[in-house]
């Protein structure tokens, strides 16, 4: 990303969404010189800039993903971090949160320093390295969390193994603090979901599959939700998916818990009922739910009880999901359709408003991991995402920026698009 | 003999997408195969045929009906079981179907720890492929030959009041039992230790009663199926102990006496004698635990002969 200031940028009659200052324009131009967002151009930077037409378009922040995988170090056929971060841009995010769940993991200073190397050649977006919170994610002993963030890492998880030790959850809090990272958990009481592969429920019943039951993940949530209080830290939940978790957060908001929340976009769309055919590509973890759930996902997002749409980007190859159900590993490649399926579940549906969405994909993550994004005010740099929401498409895999092969909504047709994205300013193809 | 064109399918996944009718067709085809099982060689339906046994689980009883089945119909058996085939060198299910396509198999009968793994194998193959059990999901011939069982028994199955006693949760043969006994009419009752009997299963299957009064369960019944207790594991999560199953969930001739008197017993195989069903209630006059190993060969001998004709054609 180390290449010359690109020409000033001109995006001209677009309706300019920017929730983090409440601003929704229907019709302004928006500029950038140097790599930030300026006021007005002058008359010769006017006459050499990048003019885009933003007639019919939206354009607000970049989006900031606070959930996906880009496969490296050592998880490259999966996805790799120049691929994965042109998948991100194609899909409007600008910043992403890498999970740290790689080979090795991200539990010592000396593999952040090789993934900053190779964002330095390859990134198309800002990748913001999160790190383990225990050693080797086994949630036995804290990572080295202190000389993590001097390495630069926002955030400390342990993502999907969770942290079953309520103790060394409580310490990882009082101790990242200390920092300003952001600790987040994957709610899961893995005591419940031994050789789980869905959701439990009547659909789990019928297809013969054990099931993560939804009190896996509150129990969880509620433990957090008192831990944080405990410590008098900030914590945030990634991938919540059930309508008793949601229940959790809003009680522990309302007395003034520092809790913040995300969830994955197909969780807003479908439930386990996807599921009838077996189809690896839905197998997540956190799963599907069931309607009740999904409707109690979107009603959060609406009213900010969720602060953020994640991507949950797990990318898998297309041979390790063309096996059977339970063989197969969790995780689908979402990047590139997150903001049409969130779009079509929580804007089409009527639930929200458009500028609430783009909140839940901007301002909300940015504020969890309390970093410089997700805004248009002036001198922030020029992460731009020019968006059609009228525009039709169908995701083919075939088009996909991704390496995965785990594509869920191949051939579905959709709405609303992501139609350019800038990063400082400078256009991702 | 039933007209083998009233069958469409070259794969039999499950009872699930199977109509009435449909099922109707395997059994007037079982009742056409019955006599010949005392007379191995009189049918050469399959001749020229190849029959692939994939049992990737272990099983005895089910692996012998089908190797008996196949050949009472003509055709060549091959049993490949896990500990000789590829797949403990990494080869995947996909490929391991695709070579036995390749050496021009007819038919692969799957037994598989994985749910929805017939299914997936369906799709990657072109030979029949039949479910003989897939993880906890389906195991379409022995509700098949249950209800088989309960035809010759009883003249027909609409109507009849089946109990089906045990493991639920993570029984196949429940669950293609289930909709078996649903699709022929029968009145289902689901009885057994709540951790094994989840009440959502009245919503998975619509239709089915659960009881968990034991005596009520079994008072009027026509039939009892006993499941085998089978997971080790359940016996520290799900039930505290054998002798505790036994004691508030076992048949005993007590519990029999709720039942209607001319009801049966079935059972599945293999029988943990004093564990699921006292012994003497397994041999006595109201089992019929043997004729559904018979049974079994007839229907699973329509059930082969009906998919790879329909695969023929």
């Amino acid at each position: 990303m180390n290449t010359p200031d690109p020409a000033p940028l001109w995006i001209r009659g677009a309706r300019v969404i920017d929730p983090a200052s409440g601003r929704d324009e229907p019709k302004a131009d928006l500029f950038a010189v140097g790599g930030r967002i300026v006021r007005r151009l002058t008359p010769a930077q006017q006459a050499k800039a990048r003019k885009v037409d933003g007639k019919g378009l939206v354009a607000c922040p970049g989006f900031v993903d606070l959930n996906c995988r880009l496969g490296q170090p050592g998880r490259s056929a999966r996805e790799t971090i120049r691929a994965g971060t042109r998948a991100a841009a194609a899909g409007g995010f600008t910043s992403v949160l890498a999970m740290p769940d790689t080979l090795p993991c991200v539990d010592h200073p000396g593999t952040l320093q090789l993934i900053h190397d190779i964002c330095e050649t390859d990134a198309a977006v800002r990748v913001l390295p999160a790190g383990t919170l225990t050693k080797g994610h086994a949630g036995q002993a804290l990572a080295p969390i202190g000389s993590l963030a001097k390495q630069g890492v926002v955030a400390v998880t342990d993502t999907v193994a969770g942290v079953q030790n309520n103790e060394i959850m409580r310490r990882a809090l009082e101790y990242a603090a200390m920092f300003g990272l952001t600790v987040i958990d994957h709610c899961q009481d893995s005591s419940m979901t031994e050789g789980a592969q869905m959701h439990e429920g009547a659909v789990s019943l019928r297809l013969g599959l054990r099931g993560f039951p939804a009190a896996a993940e509150a129990i969880v949530a509620a433990s957090d939700c008192a831990l944080a209080e405990l410590a008098g830290a900030r914590m945030h939940l990634q991938g919540l998916s059930s309508a008793a978790s949601i229940e959790v957060i809003r009680r522990a908001r309302a007395r003034g818990v520092r809790v913040t929340a995300d969830a994955n976009p197909l969780h807003l769309l479908l439930t386990d009922a996807a599921l009838a055919g077996y189809d690896t590509n839905l197998k997540l973890n956190p799963p599907l739910r069931e309607e009740a759930d999904r409707q109690a996902l979107v009603a959060a997002l609406a009213d900010g009880a969720l602060d953020a749409i994640a991507s949950g980007h797990a990318p898998c190859t297309a041979t390790e999901k063309d096996r059977e159900f339970d063989l197969a590993p969790f995780g689908a490649a979402t990047l590139e359709v997150a903001f049409a399926v969130a779009h079509e579940a929580l804007v089409l549906s009527g639930a929200a408003d458009l500028p609430t969405l783009v909140a839940r994909l901007t301002h909300g993550p940015a504020k969890v991991l309390g970093v410089a994004a997700g805004a248009l005010a002036e001198g922030a740099a020029a992460d731009i995402v020019l968006l059609d929401p009228k525009a039709r498409w169908t995701f083919r895999s075939k088009a996909s920026r991704s390496l995965a092969g785990n594509h869920p909504l191949e051939g579905r047709a959709l709405r609303g698009r992501v139609t350019a994205t800038f990063v400082g300013g400078r256009a991702i193809d | 003999m039933a007209k083998t064109h009233d069958w469409k399918h070259k794969d039999l996944i499950g009872i699930d997408p199977l109509g009435a009718p449909e099922i109707e067709t395997i059994f007037r085809q079982a009742d056409a195969f019955l006599p010949a099982l005392d007379r191995p060689g009189a049918l050469d339906l399959l001749k020229g045929h190849t029959v692939v046994n994939l049992f990737l689980e272990p099983s005895t009883r089910t692996r012998t009906a089908f190797d008996i089945s196949a050949k009472r119909l003509g055709a060549e058996v091959v049993s490949i079981d896990t500990s000789a085939s590829s797949l403990v060198k990494g080869e995947t299910l996909r490929d391991t179907a695709l070579n036995i396509e390749a050496l021009k198999a007819d038919a692969i009968v799957l037994r598989h720890s994985s749910a929805g793994a017939a299914a997936y194998l369906a799709r990657q193959v072109g030979l029949s492929v039949v479910n003989a059990g897939d993880g906890a999901h389906e195991h379409p011939t022995q509700a098949l030959l249950d209800a088989y069982t309960l035809r010759r028994r009883f003249g027909k199955v609409a109507g009849l009041k089946v109990t089906i006693l045990g493991d639920i949760l993570f029984s196949r043969v429940a669950r293609s039992n289930i909709l078996c006994l649903g699709k022929l009419g029968a009145e289902v009752t689901l009885a057994g230790p709540a951790t094994l009997v989840p009440a959502r299963l009245a919503e998975a299957f619509p239709g089915v009663r659960i009881e968990r009064d034991l005596r009520k369960a079994l008072s009027g019944a026509d039939a009892v199926m006993l499941l085998r207790i089978q997971h080790e594991r359940q016996t520290t999560t799900h039930f505290p102990s054998l002798a505790e199953y036994t004691s508030q969930f076992g048949l005993n001739r007590d519990r029999a006496g709720w039942l209607r008197p001319k009801a049966v017993i079935m059972h599945p195989g293999p029988i943990n004698r004093g564990v699921e069903v006292e012994s003497a209630l397994a041999d006595g006059d109201r089992s019929v635990i043997l004729d559904q190993v018979s049974h079994g060969v007839a229907v699973r001998m329509a059930v082969l002969n009906l998919c790879v004709s329909a695969r023929s054609r």
